[in-house]
């Protein structure tokens, strides 16, 4: 069946079979691979995008649902944020050492976009409680709450 | 892993979704916010042949102040639900229960209406409805019908829905001056409760819901009794597991289960500010 959906702001159209999950049309049709996949079970949340601007689990969506709707994946967060090609978002987790292997990074960013845009100012609880649905295999989580909550104190 | 294949089928209106499950039969299943069905699909445990997309029905997308309830469309978000004014000050219960489903992902997707037809007794959203006591409204070939909650869930993953048939509104009496709790106990912050219990004090009235303690949501019959007759918390909590088929899995069994039916219960009951 013919999905279209605009990605990172550009408009996409593929002939897919039904069954493709959105994770598998990011990757593999769309050839951004940015966007992990950790599990199973629709509970690492690494491979969370933005669908028309909220946190998803992109591995729990059919391509076929979001057909006309918006994505906005890891590799397109950057072009919404003016600057020098980096997200604030991303920059806090750079400069807070908010990663160690890095595989559960583009899914915590993008959840933590989304956190941001939902609750603006955020305490620690609520960071913790927001990103519930990420894991981190490297068990960093100190340091991505702490740069969360810097980039929400820098009005990310 | 990779769902078995089918053909989709997006529905435009509540009477397509029908006309195309009257059509397909037991062949095609609803798909709503996907995500007690896709995780099923991925393990093959579910394997449908036609899916009837039903996700962007926006007509079934509201949360209405109706005079005595509050009229919830069946294709409403969790988390839409989580954040609303009306429910918060109307149904407060009902926000609590629904924040505590899985993450905010999981609340993005989710839709109050496929959390009830999916008839889990793990599930936190049938259990506040029970203690509420909600009717819900169906549409299929032959019309609209309303079903009281406590006729609803009727036998493992089955529900009174027939085949054809597509649950539009959820409504749910307005108890502003109510007091509540929802007590979830779990192992990890994301998982699905061991158990719960939902406690709802409305004066003299009280509803108590209990999260899996039996193959299908369960009213707790006998704390409701035993309040009505005065009792305090601790001896109303006594009895929380009384009547119950209580399941024994991986998680606990069944007299572990019986033990946090008592403690939450009692707890749900204190928080609510019975003594
Ligand atoms: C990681 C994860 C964690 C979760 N944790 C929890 C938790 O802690 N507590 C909890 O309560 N839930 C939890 N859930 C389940 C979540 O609440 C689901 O969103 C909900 O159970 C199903 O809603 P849905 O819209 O996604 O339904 P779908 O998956 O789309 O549908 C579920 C079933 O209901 C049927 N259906 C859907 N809508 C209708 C309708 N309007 N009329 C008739 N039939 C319909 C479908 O045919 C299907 O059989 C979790 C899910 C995930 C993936
Ligand atoms: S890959 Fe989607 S939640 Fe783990
Ligand atoms: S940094 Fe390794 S999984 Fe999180």
């Amino acid at each position: 069946m013919d999905v279209s959906v605009t990605v990172n702001g550009t408009h996409q159209s593929h002939d897919v079979e039904p069954r493709t999950l959105l994770v598998h049309y990011l990757r593999e049709v769309c050839g951004l691979t940015g966007t992990n996949v950790g599990c199973d079970t629709s509970s690492c949340g690494a491979c969370t995008v933005h669908l028309d601007g909220e946190s998803v689990k992109s591995c729990t969506v059919f391509a076929a649902q979001v057909d006309g709707q918006s994505v906005t994946t890891i590799e397109g967060l950057a072009d919404t944020a003016p600057g020098d090609g980096m997200h604030p978002m991303q920059r806090a987790f750079m400069e807070c050492h908010g990663l160690q292997c890095g595989y559960c990074t583009p899914g915590m960013v993008m959840a933590a976009v989304s956190l941001l845009d939902e609750v603006p100012n955020p305490n620690e609880a609520d960071v913790r409680e927001g990103l519930e649905g990420n894991l981190c295999r490297c068990t960093g989580y100190h340091n991505i709450v702490k740069a969360v909550l810097s980039a929400a104190e820098a009005g990310a | 892993m990779i769902p078995a294949a089918f053909d989709y089928i997006r529905a435009a209106s509540a009477d397509e979704a029908i006309a195309a499950l009257a059509e397909h039969g037991d062949e095609a299943k609803l798909i709503a916010g996907g995500h007690s069905l896709i995780p099923l699909m991925r393990f093959r445990l579910a394997t449908p042949s036609y899916l009837v997309d039903i996700g962007r029905l926006d007509d079934l997308t509201y949360v209405r102040d109706a005079g005595e309830h509050l009229a919830i469309g069946a294709l409403t978000r969790h988390r839409d639900i989580e954040v609303s004014d009306l429910v918060m000050s109307q149904t407060g219960l009902l926000a609590e229960a629904t924040r505590s489903v899985g993450d905010i992902q999981v609340r993005h997707r989710g839709t109050i209406g496929g959390a009830i037809a999916h008839g889990d007794a793990a599930s936190d959203i049938p259990a506040a409805l029970l203690a509420l006591r909600a009717t819900v409204v169906s549409k299929g070939p032959n019309g609209e019908r309303e079903i009281a909650i406590d006729d609803f869930f009727s036998g493992f993953l089955e529900t009174a829905l027939d085949e054809t048939e597509l649950l539009t509104e959820i409504r749910v009496p307005k108890v502003p001056d109510a007091r509540w709790s929802f007590q979830k106990f779990n192992r990890r912050a994301q998982d699905w409760a061991i158990v719960g219990a939902s406690i709802l004090l409305d004066g003299d009235r009280a509803g108590v819901g209990l999260v899996n303690m039996d193959s299908v949501p369960t009213r707790a019959n006998a704390v409701e009794a035993a309040l009505a007759g005065g009792a305090d918390a601790a001896a109303a909590a006594d009895v929380a597991a009384e009547g119950a088929d209580v399941p024994s899995d991986l998680n606990a069994s069944s007299e572990y289960r019986e033990h946090l039916a008592r403690v939450l219960v009692r707890r749900g009951l204190e928080a609510a500010g019975r003594a």
